[in-house]
C-alpha cells in the first residue's frame, strides 16, 4: 500500500480550554523523579501543587507517593523561595534520608525568579558538612509545555546531572522508555534479561509505583534506577529511547553527544512493526539474536492478529494522549486494519503528524485527521461528524465514550475509573497482544450489548 | 518513637488527649519539606464553589489546576452540569510575559456564549497574583457586557491556606446574595450551607426539612444554583455545615442581613437528629407543630436505622479506628459515629483544625487518643501502627497510606460516591465500614499474617 498522506489541521483551536487533554510539567517531572533509586521528588511552589499532583498520581497507581513542597506562602512569594527550598530540603533529608532529591520548579518560581541552580550550590555549600544526597533540579515551568516535558526535562537532568563522567565499558544498554507502566518497564527488564545483557532503565517505576504489600511504611519505597548505574550510563554500549516525538534535546542525545554513547531513538515498541524495530535495535547492542520466547510471542501476536482482524477491520477510532503513545497507538492500530480518524494530543508542535504517517506507512487505509494542542472539547466537537466506533486513551475520555455509546479502551494515564492502570502492558509483542485481545473483546462486548438477541456465541 | 518521624517544629502540633491541657499550633502554614496532606488557597476555594452548577467556573492560570479538579468529586446536581466541566485559560509563556488579561476576557467571552451560564467564577491562581492581572476589572468588564454576574475568586495558591480559599469563595458569593428579590420564601425557610452534595446527600436532608415543613431556600453549595444565592437573604435561618467554609459567609450574612446561623452535621445519629431538633427549636415559635413532627420523622427514622446497626456492630465491636480529615467538624461527628458501631477512636487529626476545634476533640475522645493538625504521611503511618488501627477514615491520599499498611479504608471525602450524610447515610456508613473492617484480605497483609505467623511459632513452642 503507498504512503498515505495525512491531513493538514485547518481548524484553530479555541481561546479557552475545557477538560484539557494534557497535565501540567511539575507532574512529569515528579513522575520521573520517583523512578530513581532512593529519591524523593520535590517541587517548589506553593503546598498545593504536590498535593494535587499526588491526590492525582495516587488515584492511578494506587500507591503511597510522597511529593515534598517548599510549601511557599505569600511572604516567600515576594522575597524569594530560596530560604524555603532549602529549610524543606533539611526537612526532607531528615524525615526521609532521601539518596537524590529531585526539585522540580512551579509557575510560581518560576516567574518570580528563583535560580534553584544557584539554590542548590548555596546549600552544598551551607550544608557540605551534612552527608548530602545528590541533588538534581529541572525547570518545569508550568506554563511552557505539557506532562511530558516535564518527564523528559527530569529524564534529562538526571543524566546530565547525575552522570557527569566517562565510565568504564559496562557492557549494558541504557533505556529511557518514555512515560509508560510499571507492566511495561517490568516487560523491558524481562527483555534484557532474556538478551543476556544487562541493562539500565532510566526511569524505572516498575516497583516505585507499584509495590508490594508491607509491614511497615516505607519512606521511600525500594526499586528505581540505582544512582550508581545512573553513574555509570556513559559506559553503556548504546541508549535506546522510545519516542518519535521528543524534544531535540533529550537524556539519549546529551549522552552521546558528551560521552559518545551511541543514542538509539526509536518509537514506543506498540504493535508488531514498531515492536520489530525495538528487537532489531537489542539484537544490534546486544549482538544476541532475538531470544526463542519473543519469537513466538510475535508469531502469537501474527496468529491472534488472523484470528481475530474481522472483528475490527474498518472500525473507526479516535485516539488521544501523550504524543508518543499517541503515535505507537497509532502504528498498531493501522496494522490491525483500524482506521485512526482522529489523533489528538494536548501536546504542540511535536511533529506527530510526520511521526504517525512514518509509523504507518505501508498498512494504513486512511491518514487520520492529527491534532496537537487540544482539549476534550475539540475532540468531540470533531469526533461528532467522524463517528467514531472505539476511543481509545486514558479515563478522561470517559464522559464523550458515554455520550457517544462507544467502548473506551483505557491506555495511558491516567486510568482513574478502571482497577490495575500501573499493570496495563503497552510493550511489546505481548503489550500489543494484550491492546488486541483487548479491543477485539471491546467490539464483541459492545456488539453482545446491543443486540436484542445477545449471541453467547460469537 | 523513630526520632526522625516527627520533626521538631512540628511537635506542638501532635496532642494525646488526657495528657495535660490541649495547647495544640494550628491554623499555621505546613512546614515546607513536611510533605503535608493539605492543598493551597485555590483548592479552598475550588471545593466550595465546585458544586453550583449552573455556574461557568474558569479558572485563570496554566493548566495544572484545572485540570487536577476535573470532574474528581462526587457532587451531583439534580439538573444543569456545568460544574463537572473544567475550564481553564491554560496560560502560556507569552501570556506570562504580556499579560494574560486579553486571553481571560476571551475565553469568558467564549464560553458565555458557548454555554449561557447563569454566572462565572473566575479563580486566580498562583501565577495571576505574580503577574498582576486585573481580574476584578477584567470581570466587572464582561459582567457588563454579557449581562450575567462574572466574579472574581482571589484564591491565589501561595496566599494562605486551604481556609483562605474558603473566604475568599464565600467573598465572592457574596456578591451574589441581595441581587434578586424574595417574595414568597416562606417564614419557615433555611438556607442549607457548607454542604456539597456528595452522593446526592443534599437530597436526603432537604427531604427531612421538607417532612419537617421547612422551606430550603438555597443549597450553599451542593446543587447549588446562582438564582437560589441570589435570593437566598429571604431565608430566615441559615444552616452552616463543614468546618469553616461558608461559616464566613453566614457572618456576613448575619451582619448584613440579620439571619442568624446555626452551626449543624448531618453526619451520624445524635448529629443528624440534633440539627433537625435545632431547627425545629427556632421556628417553633410560629410552628409549635414542628417539634413533634420532628420528633415523628426521627423516631421512624431510628426504627428502621437501629436493629441495622446493630448487626455491624456485633461484628465491629471493639475495633480501632482513626481518621484524618479536612475539616475537623467532621471529626467530632465520626467520633460519636463510630460509638455507636462499638468502636474506638485512637486517632483523630485534620488539615484546617481551630483551636477550639481541636479543644473540643480532647474533650470528646477519650484518653489517650492522638490529636494531629496537618500531618503528613509518616506521621500518620506512625501512628496508624503505634495504635494497630483496624479502619483508617480520610480521603484518597490517605487511602494508599493505610492499604499499604494493610488497614481497612473509607472514603469520607468530596471524592466519595456513597451518601454517607442522615439517617439512612448513617446505615450507609456502617455497611461502609463493615466492609472495610471485615473482609478476609487482611489475614494475608504482612502486618497480621507475621502477627498470626508469630503466634502459631510461638504456640509450638510452648
Amino acid at each position: 500500500m503507498s504512503k498515505v498522506k495525512t491531513k493538514k489541521t485547518v481548524k484553530p483551536n479555541f481561546v479557552s480550554t475545557t477538560n484539557a487533554c494534557k497535565l501540567c510539567t511539575p507532574l512529569g517531572a515528579s513522575l520521573a523523579f520517583r523512578g530513581i533509586e532512593g529519591a524523593i521528588p520535590f517541587l517548589h511552589g506553593s503546598q498545593g501543587c504536590a498535593t494535587y499532583m499526588r491526590r492525582y498520581i495516587i488515584s492511578h497507581f494506587r500507591e503511597p507517593v510522597d511529593i515534598a513542597s517548599s510549601a511557599l506562602g505569600e511572604k516567600n512569594a515576594i522575597y524569594g523561595g530560596g530560604p524555603n527550598l532549602k529549610k524543606g530540603m533539611l526537612n526532607v533529608m531528615k524525615k526521609y534520608e532521601p539518596a537524590v532529591i529531585g526539585v522540580a520548579t512551579t509557575c510560581l518560581t518560576e516567574t518570580i525568579g528563583d535560580d534553584v541552580p544557584m539554590n542548590l550550590k548555596e546549600f552544598k555549600s551551607e550544608f557540605g558538612d551534612l552527608d548530602l544526597p545528590d541533588l538534581v533540579e529541572v525547570s518545569t515551568p508550568s506554563y511552557s509545555g505539557t506532562h511530558i516535558d516535564g518527564w523528559h526535562g527530569a529524564v534529562r537532568s538526571v543524566m546530565e546531572q547525575l552522570c557527569v563522567s566517562k565510565a568504564e565499558d559496562t557492557g549494558r544498554v541504557n533505556i529511557l522508555p518514555n512515560m509508560v507502566s510499571c507492566e511495561d518497564v517490568r516487560h523491558l527488564h524481562d527483555i534484557c534479561r532474556d538478551f543476556d545483557i544487562e541493562g539500565t532503565i532510566l526511569p524505572d517505576i516498575s516497583e516505585t509505583l507499584d509495590g508490594p504489600a508491607l509491614e511497615d511504611y516505607v519512606k521511600i519505597p525500594s526499586g528505581g534506577t540505582p544512582v550508581s548505574e545512573i553513574k555509570e550510563m556513559s559506559g553503556a554500549r548504546g541508549t535506546i529511547e522510545f519516542g518519535r516525538c521528543l524534544p531535540p534535546q533529550t537524556g539519549g542525545t546529551s549522552l552521546e553527544k558528551t560521552f559518545g554513547v551511541k543514542n538509539h531513538r526509536i518509537g514506543l515498541p506498540i504493535g508488531l512493526r514498531e515492536s520489530d524495530r525495538f528487537f532489531e535495535t537489542m539484537e544490534d547492542i546486544s549482538g544476541n539474536p532475538m531470544p526463542k520466547r519473543y519469537e513466538l510471542e510475535r508469531g502469537r501476536l501474527i496468529d491472534a492478529y488472523v484470528d481475530g482482524h474481522k472483528y475490527v477491520f474498518g472500525k473507526r477510532a479516535v485516539v488521544y494522549g501523550e504524543e508518543d503513545l499517541v503515535t505507537g497507538l497509532c502504528a498498531f492500530l493501522s496494522e490491525i486494519g483500524v482506521d485512526v480518524v482522529l489523533a489528538g494530543s494536548g501536546a504542540r508542535k511535536r511533529g506527530m503528524e510526520d511521526a504517525i504517517a512514518a509509523v504507518t506507512d505501508g498498512v494504513a487505509r486512511m491518514a487520520p485527521e492529527v491534532r496537537e494542542g487540544v482539549d476534550f472539547y475539540d475532540i468531540s466537537e470533531e469526533a461528532e461528524s467522524l463517528r467514531p466506533d472505539l476511543l481509545i486513551g486514558h479515563s478522561k475520555g470517559y464522559r464523550y465514550a458515554k455520550a457517544w455509546n462507544i467502548p473506551l479502551i483505557r491506555v495511558g494515564f491516567p486510568i482513574h475509573d478502571r482497577f490495575g492502570g500501573q499493570r496495563v502492558l503497552h510493550l511489546g509483542y505481548k503489550g500489543a497482544l494484550n491492546l488486541f485481545d483487548t479491543i477485539v473483546n471491546a467490539v464483541i462486548e459492545k456488539k453482545q450489548a446491543d443486540s436484542s438477541i445477545g449471541y453467547g456465541y460469537i | 518513637m523513630s526520632k526522625t518521624t516527627i520533626l521538631e517544629e512540628r511537635k506542638d502540633q501532635i496532642h494525646r488527649s488526657g495528657e495535660g491541657a490541649i495547647d495544640i499550633a494550628c491554623n499555621r502554614e505546613s512546614l515546607a519539606g513536611a510533605v503535608s496532606q493539605r492543598a493551597c488557597v485555590f483548592c479552598g476555594s475550588r471545593v466550595v464553589l465546585y458544586p453550583i452548577s449552573d455556574a461557568l467556573h474558569l479558572v485563570h492560570g496554566p493548566i495544572g489546576c484545572a485540570v487536577y479538579t476535573l470532574d474528581i468529586r462526587g457532587a451531583l446536581s439534580s439538573g444543569p452540569e456545568l460544574h463537572r466541566l473544567s475550564f481553564s485559560t491554560d496560560l502560556q509563556e507569552t501570556d506570562v510575559i504580556f499579560g494574560g488579561e486579553k486571553k481571560l476576557e476571551a475565553a469568558l467571552d467564549e464560553l458565555i456564549d458557548r454555554h449561557s451560564p447563569k454566572a462565572a467564577f473566575v479563580y486566580s491562581t498562583c501565577i495571576v497574583g505574580i503577574i498582576g492581572d486585573d481580574l476584578e476589572a477584567v470581570c466587572r468588564k464582561m459582567t457588563e457586557k454579557k449581562g450575567i454576574p462574572v466574579l472574581p475568586v482571589m484564591s491565589e495558591g501561595f496566599k494562605g491556606s486551604k481556609r483562605a480559599g474558603y473566604l475568599a469563595a464565600c467573598k465572592a458569593m457574596f456578591r451574589l446574595i441581595g441581587t434578586l428579590p424574595t417574595e414568597g420564601i416562606s417564614p419557615l425557610s433555611i438556607n442549607i450551607f457548607g454542604d456539597f452534595n456528595i452522593a446526592g446527600e443534599i437530597w436526603i436532608i432537604r427531604e427531612y426539612f421538607e417532612k419537617m415543613g421547612v422551606q430550603v431556600v438555597a443549597n450553599v453549595t451542593g446543587d447549588g444554583r446562582v438564582a437560589d444565592i441570589g435570593k437566598c437573604h429571604g431565608a430566615a435561618l441559615n444552616l452552616v455545615q463543614c468546618s469553616g467554609a461558608t461559616l464566613d459567609l453566614a457572618k456576613m450574612m448575619e451582619e448584613e442581613y440579620g439571619i442568624p446561623y446555626e452551626r449543624v452535621s448531618y453526619l451520624g445519629i445524635e448529629d443528624m437528629a440534633d440539627s433537625l431538633y435545632k431547627v425545629a427549636d427556632f421556628f417553633s415559635d410560629i410552628d409549635p407543630g414542628i417539634v413533634e413532627r420532628t420528633q415523628k420523622l426521627v423516631k421512624e427514622e431510628l426504627e428502621v436505622l437501629m436493629p441495622e446497626l446493630a448487626r455491624y456492630r456485633k461484628d465491629l465491636e471493639g475495633k480501632k479506628v482513626a481518621m484524618y480529615v479536612g475539616g475537623s467538624f467532621k471529626a467530632f461527628s465520626l467520633v460519636k459515629a463510630f460509638r455507636h458501631l462499638g468502636m474506638e477512636c485512637v486517632m483523630v487529626g485534620s488539615q484546617t483544625g481551630t483551636a477550639e476545634d481541636y479543644a473540643e476533640l480532647e474533650q470528646i475522645t477519650d484518653p489517650g487518643t492522638v490529636i494531629i493538625d496537618d500531618a503528613n504521611p509518616l506521621e500518620l503511618s506512625h501512628f496508624i501502627k503505634e495504635k494497630d488501627v483496624d479502619v483508617f477514615v480520610g480521603g484518597v491520599k490517605e487511602r494508599p497510606i493505610a492499604f499499604k499498611l494493610g488497614v481497612g479504608f473509607c472514603d469520607h471525602n468530596h471524592e466519595r460516591k456513597e451518601a454517607l450524610e442522615g439517617f439512612v447515610g448513617m446505615l450507609n456508613f456502617a455497611r461502609e465500614i463493615h466492609s472495610s473492617a471485615m473482609s478476609p484480605v487482611w489475614q494475608f497483609v504482612p502486618r497480621r499474617a507475621n502477627r498470626i505467623a508469630a503466634e502459631k511459632k510461638e504456640a509450638v513452642n510452648e
